[in-house]
């Protein structure tokens, strides 16, 4: 029999889901905003509000809790706001004492009703997915679904209407404010439901790993493109692939590794989402560490490629009877004997842009093929067309020019080149007297 | 949410909230506070049970420590990476319990130090090679590292034989089981944390305030940097017992929030701060053992609070209450001297010894009605000016020259921005109005050599032909 049981995991999938979609759409703007720690400080506020509102209303009935853990989930945003401005504390800090302190409070507060009703632990830690099934149903629904859906539903809903106002509000308060659009109000709005979605899910996945659901799909998501749109869909994505990954590997998981013992749905979200971070921190396309490295790398490669094959164009150039063939020790020793200049070497053998032939003296004799002239010959006359143009019009000393050509010539292209000519009065010669070359068309 | 209120086993509920025999006898929604007897309070205060003594030390010891690296912690803004911290320990202590069981507390630590450190690391290295900023890098290793923690935490519930719920004391803390051996690695990490910040207090002073300034003096900024997160994590792992992962930032990071309102010198902050963290951790203990059903971190945490809003609405210089009166007084001498000087610039139009009916007033600059009142009263009873039954406001002498000084500071800087700062007269009378009411008698003297006014009021710019 499979482990998998539709009507109790599909229910759970379907929560998981929810739950870590619901978070990260506010979870984008937090992220953009630079205001993370707002929801990891609302998210321990959740707990002493319930606890209030129990006190206070000395009842179990679902809508005072929420309206109690609401109001404090905000009135966290508030407190931090006016310990930092008018205590002068730095904004961190304020958070740490507010959340804390509130966190405490809860505890203290659970603790005295704890004989008569409890909060569970390990519920305040990491929720109670995992018995959605058997709780309360609606319409043979579970509640927690029902809950679910319309704070997501709300959150469609408002991130949706106030599209723009919270993308200016975002990128740009100031702007925004200019525009009309109050982006005081628009941020109190936003922990507001930030504070309702945070009370919805704190019993599907407690209060730290709601956390991770705010924040780390929506991360993810930044590290991979550069628009608001993308992001909120790739991060949505990202989201809903936690939640069906985590059941699915707290479900199957034992049997494919063939161990006696499960865990719980909700942290193994988290680290999934944790895993997906990491995963963009590298690969990511753009600037994912190992993308940057391979860039860099090709780009290094790429000069050093064009440096030798000036290195033989010039030996050429001085060596027209042919007195002595370039061999490889030659390159390696001026352009420096490292893996790279190997590698360079190498590549430009194997595209055939250079020549290799066994001399009969030994070693190996190196020469240019066309293309590889043609290439070697459009790099020396970027080289010389910058040191004439700086010689021109930096007044240089003639020793001075060299160095700051051998950086610029791999940037130059055509266009550049056509025009560098077009502003040079003697043509023909750079400022040492050596040739530039004609413009060399592809064979 | 009905089912946040999940009914708990009994079990369950004294391992987290163990410390004090159940209370028999009451009906439930009974929430008094029982108080304690005489007898108990003696016996607290004295100290005279070994448990008591054990637990008021631990927590008292872990207070200074606290305090004092919060200090830094503070100072270099990194409050909630300490947060980060004190979460990314939950998995090392997890692992290691998987690996060594239980009774190995120290093997638990090690684990915890390794994960915790690992967890800054990840939080640093984040800001660095990605662009995601440090909140977002916090959030993440707090929430990644806690949930990869909880995962092996239930995992370890069904694999272990042993008592693996009592991984709780890390989360949550359970402050009144501890015991010896964990009072003395408080101790030493006291210890440590004290001599640590004494042979290298310059030297985290200067990190603290100028790291580059430290850099290109010479100093080993990274070496520093890293003994202080040293001394961090040290802290936080022997604390974890005593209030839980998720509080013991609290006590990093609230005394040396406190502390910052009394003073600006590093010296006495550290050790304001390490006072406040010992007076809440004895403070905290003492109460939550006089009381049944206070769980002793949250109590101090909760008295951390109370010693941080103090000092936040009562310290003498930085304190919100006196940075108000200093403010309020502020206020009324402005617009007492804008009174004085709004009279003297309507004398000037209309000739000395006109009588101002209010209307004119009013519609010389926004009032606040309070404040006009307020400076009226004020002008009055200091003899600057005098009013009449129809509310007509007349200078004398000492009011006129008040005025005077006042419209002579405003048009003085009004010409010094024309003539020096090359500002179109009609963008000067705002920056004025702000300088008018500051301008100390030195600065009053060398606008004076500057713009070569000795001793008359320069006329203002604002009307046709006035200007050279």
């Amino acid at each position: 029999m499979s482990p998998w049981n539709w009507t109790l995991d599909g229910w759970v999938l379907v929560v998981g889901v929810l739950s870590a979609c619901s978070c990260t759409l506010l979870g984008n703007y937090l992220v953009l905003r630079r205001m993370s720690l707002m929801g990891d400080a609302i998210s321990h506020a959740v707990l002493p509000g319930l606890a209030i509102a129990f006190l206070i209303s000395h009842s179990r009935e679902p809508l005072p809790m929420f309206v109690g853990a609401v109001v404090v989930g905000a009135l966290t945003a508030l407190l931090t706001q006016a310990i930092s401005r008018y205590g002068n504390v730095e904004e961190g800090a304020a958070m740490g004492v507010v959340f804390s302190i509130l966190f405490a409070i809860g505890l203290i507060l659970i603790r005295q009703a704890a004989d008569h009703v409890d909060l569970d632990p390990s519920c305040v830690l990491m929720g109670n997915i995992e018995s959605i099934g058997l709780d309360a149903m609606v319409e043979r629904v579970p509640s927690a679904a029902v809950n679910l859906m319309i704070v997501m539903a709300l959150n469609l809903l408002f991130v949706g209407l106030f599209y723009k106002e919270l993308k200016i509000c975002a990128f740009d308060p100031t702007l925004a404010t200019t525009l009309g659009i109050n982006s005081n109000v628009m941020h109190f709005a936003l922990m507001i439901m930030v504070a309702i979605t945070t009370v919805a899910n704190f019993e599907i996945v407690g209060s730290i790993l709601v956390i991770a659901m705010l924040i780390v799909p929506a991360a993810t998501a930044y590290l991979l493109t550069d628009r608001l749109g993308v992001m909120i869909l790739l991060s949505l994505i990202i989201a809903a692939a936690c939640a069906v990954l985590g059941r699915i590997l707290v479900v199957l998981g034992p049997g494919w590794f063939s161990i006696d013992a499960s865990t719980n749905t909700a942290a193994l979200m988290a680290t999934i989402a944790g895993v997906f971070l990491a995963l963009a921190v590298f690969f990511s396309p753009r600037d994912g560490i190992i993308s940057r490295i391979y860039r860099r790398t090709a780009l290094s490669l790429q000069i050093v490629r064009e440096d030798i094959l000036g290195f033989l164009y010039r030996w050429h150039e001085l060596d027209a009877n042919a007195a002595r063939a370039v061999q490889r020790q030659d390159v390696l020793l001026a352009l420096g004997d490292s893996l790279i200049t190997r590698w360079a070497l190498r590549s430009l053998v194997r595209r055939s842009r250079v020549h290799v032939a066994s001399a009969p003296s030994g070693g190996e004799h190196l020469t240019l093929s066309r293309q590889g002239i043609t290439e070697a010959s459009r790099l020396i006359r970027s080289h010389r067309l910058w040191e004439a143009y700086l010689e021109k019009h930096f007044n240089l000393p003639l020793d001075h020019l060299h160095m700051p050509a051998e950086r610029v010539e791999h940037y130059i292209d055509s266009d550049m080149r056509k025009r560098l000519d077009q502003d040079l009065t003697r043509r023909g010669r750079d400022p040492h007297g050596r040739d530039i070359p004609k413009e060399a068309n592809d064979i | 949410m009905g089912s946040v209120a999940v009914a708990l086993s009994a079990s369950t509920a004294s391992l987290l909230f163990a410390g004090d025999a159940p209370v028999v006898g009451r009906s439930i929604t009974d929430n008094r506070l029982i108080w304690p007897s005489w007898d108990v309070v003696v016996r607290t205060l004295s100290l005279h049970s070994y448990n008591t003594f054990i637990v008021v030390l631990g927590t008292t010891l872990l207070g200074i420590a606290a305090g004092i690296v919060g200090t830094f912690t503070y100072l270099r803004k990194r409050a909630m990476v300490s947060d980060a911290l004190s979460h990314a320990t939950l998995p090392g202590i997890a692992c290691m319990f998987l690996i060594l069981g239980d009774k190995n507390l120290i093997g638990l630590l090690s684990g915890a130090v390794i994960t915790g450190i690992l967890g800054v690391l990840v939080v640093l290295g984040l800001r660095h090679v990605s662009r995601l900023k440090e909140d977002a890098a916090i959030g993440i290793v707090l929430s990644v590292f806690f949930g990869a923690g909880m995962v092996l935490v239930t995992f370890a519930q069904q694999v272990k034989t042993g008592d693996p719920s009592g991984l709780n004391r890390f989360i949550y803390g359970k402050p009144a089981g501890m015991i010896r051996l964990d009072a003395a690695l408080i101790c030493i990490a006291a210890a440590a944390v004290i001599i640590g910040v004494v042979l290298l207090f310059k030297e985290f002073r200067i990190v603290c305030f100028d790291q580059q300034f430290a850099a290109t003096q010479g100093w080993p900024v990274n070496l520093i940097d890293v003994l202080m997160m040293g001394l961090l994590v040290l802290t936080t792992v022997v604390g974890l017992q005593a209030v839980g992962l998720i509080l013991v930032v609290a006590l990093l990071i609230i005394p040396a929030a406190a502390a910052r309102f009394w003073t600006d010198g590093l010296l006495k902050m550290t050790l304001l701060s390490g006072l406040f963290g010992a007076l809440s951790g004895y403070l905290g203990s003492t109460i939550s053992a006089l009381f049944a059903r206070l769980p002793t971190g949250p109590v101090i945490v909760v008295c951390a609070g109370v010693l941080f809003f103090i000092s936040m609405f009562f310290a003498p210089r930085r304190g919100v209450i006196a940075s108000l009166i200093r403010k309020h007084r502020l206020r009324r001498r402005i617009a007492f001297q804008n009174l004085l000087r709004d009279l003297t610039e309507l004398e000037e139009a209309v000739g000395r010894g006109a009588r101002v009916p209010l209307p004119a007033l009013l519609a010389k600059r926004r009032w606040v009605g309070v404040d006009l009142r307020r400076a009226l009263a004020q002008a009055v009873d200091q003899g600057m000016t005098t009013s009449d039954e129809q509310q007509q406001v007349r200078l004398t002498r000492s009011g006129r020259a008040e005025g005077l000084r006042v419209l002579r500071n405003h048009r003085l800087w009004e010409m010094y921005l024309i003539s020096h700062a090359d500002i179109a007269p009609s963008h000067v009378d705002r920056d004025a109005d702000l300088i008018e009411h500051l301008l100390p008698p030195d600065l009053v003297r060398e606008l004076e050599e500057a713009l070569e006014q000795q001793a008359r009021i320069p006329p203002s710019p604002h009307v046709k032909g006035a200007l050279p």
